[in-house]
């Protein structure tokens, strides 16, 4: 495909990662966060790892919409289509995330609920038109990215004066996160950030100089091809090694410093800051997240079905908390590959192809088996 | 969750609707997120919408920076010419 392969190219990769190793200095360490799931997915799916010096290391951010909902939210959807006969629409990752008493949305549907995948919020939307004695409800989740759609299809709701339909809102917000992982003390120690990609295209480069001028952590924007984070892991290096901090963008071909402008004022319109919001792995963060704003309250669902949030602990045994942090790998997490797999996941890592567990069972895992000679 | 791709508009339809190309594949899109696009432009698809438009010279130009990057030959010449 046209403009996605030409930065797959295997070759190219590989002069990327010889000028890796070559302006990597010796004896020095560089940690650095990709916060995005996309890229940790691109880095396990292409073996990025593999190309770079033992130096360079990649620690997995929280950057997987998935990965960082709580059970309590998960319960709220799950509890809605089960006891108020709603028609409850999601995207399909959502549907196997672990929640409460053993269920997920997918077992709540086995249990007669009405739980279905959409593509996208036009189809969800599609749905209320078509079926007006059902209360449509969407269970919005997703960053920067995933949001506008979102406001689009509230906003056309209210044009419609379709009064069956409503949204839960998870939108959550990445500088929020970004600040939460750097005021941790004691977590994971980085020299920079891989910085989001599509979510960026979005907000622009600009929310993140505050990482550069007020922490002194260099940020660069990268693609989701293997190409682009090769490269924004080479300009990481040189500014590690130039002591300096700033903002750069590797994928200049989608984001510039504004972003767009027509989409964050939609957002605007429709929605406003929450008050707090549980994460999973950060806990609650003030200011993190999104809700519907006064013109569109009535399209909350979580007001409309007078849904109480309740806070749910993960499974003991389950490391999502400290991976979503940076502190631990897959591979530190006892019930990584043995109870908890993409087809039975305990935790929320393993459920989305973004999440550090799942990449790491689909690409890396068999890296730390000792190869037996025989 | 962010997965998006890039895409070539076919065809521009009424309501802001758009189909597009995903390497052969055609699919409907909605373009109230973005503005000033016309057919055989390159947008980013995200969940049924475009997000934002490709900017190819742009694109053309990050091509350009890997071709020049310095190859392993020669990086190892020149490591060896420092040490």
């Amino acid at each position: 495909m046209k403009y996605v392969d030409e930065f797959r190219d295997g070759k190219l990769a590989k002069y990327i990662a010889a000028n890796i190793a070559a302006e990597a200095a010796p004896g020095r360490t560089y940690n650095l966060m990709e916060f995005c799931g996309g890229h940790t997915h691109a880095i396990s799916r292409y073996g990025l790892g593999d190309l770079l010096p033992a130096s360079v290391r990649m620690i997995h951010g929280p950057g997987c919409p998935i990965c960082v909902l709580p059970i309590g939210r998960v319960d709220h959807a799950i509890r809605l289509a089960l006891e108020n006969d709603v028609t409850l629409c999601t995207y399909g990752d959502c549907l196997r995330v672990p929640a409460s008493d053993g269920l997920s949305l997918l077992k709540a549907r086995a249990r007669g609920a009405d739980v279905r995948m959409v593509y996208s919020t036009m189809d969800a939307l599609k749905l209320a038109q078509a079926r007006p004695d059902k209360q449509i409800v969407f269970f919005a989740i997703g960053f920067e990215t995933t949001t506008p759609p979102t406001a689009v299809a509230i906003k056309q709701a209210r044009a419609l004066g379709l009064e069956n339909f409503s949204v839960i809102c998870n939108h959550v917000l990445t500088p929020a996160a970004m600040h939460a992982i750097l005021a941790n003390e004691g977590g994971a120690a980085l020299h920079g950030f891989v910085g989001p990609g599509h979510v960026s295209t979005v907000i622009g480069s600009q929310p993140y100089e505050p990482f550069a001028d007020d922490y002194g952590k260099p940020v660069v924007i990268a693609g989701f091809e293997p190409l682009d984070v090769m490269q924004a892991i080479l300009m990481l290096v040189r500014q590690v090694n130039d002591g300096r901090a700033e903002v750069e963008n590797e994928f200049t071909r989608a984001v510039t410093r504004k972003g767009n402008r027509k989409a964050q004022a939609l957002v605007e319109e429709v929605f406003e800051l929450r008050e707090d919001f549980e994460w999973r792995g950060l806990g609650t963060i003030t200011h993190s997240a999104l809700q519907l704003g006064p013109i569109y309250a009535g399209f909350d669902a979580e007001q409309r079905f007078g849904l109480e949030y309740r806070s749910v602990p993960d499974n003991k045994a389950c490391e999502c908390g400290a991976i979503l942090r940076g502190e631990k790998q897959p591979r530190d997490c006892k019930i990584f590959g043995t109870v908890c797999s993409p087809d039975n996941p305990i935790g929320s890592c393993m459920v989305s192809s973004e999440g550090a567990c799942a990449a790491h069972y689909a690409y890396g895992r068999f890296k730390d088996v000792a190869v037996a000679a025989t | 969750m962010c997965l998006a791709i890039p895409a070539r508009i076919e065809d521009l339809r009424a309501g802001d609707i758009a189909v597009v190309s995903l390497g052969g594949v055609r699919k409907e899109i909605s373009l109230a997120l973005v503005e000033d696009v016309a057919a055989g432009d390159y947008v980013i698809v995200h969940v049924g919408y475009a997000l934002k438009k490709l900017d190819l010279r742009e694109a053309e130009r990050t091509l350009a920076l890997f071709a020049e990057m310095g190859k392993p030959d020669e990086l190892r010449g020149k490591l060896q010419a420092t040490s």
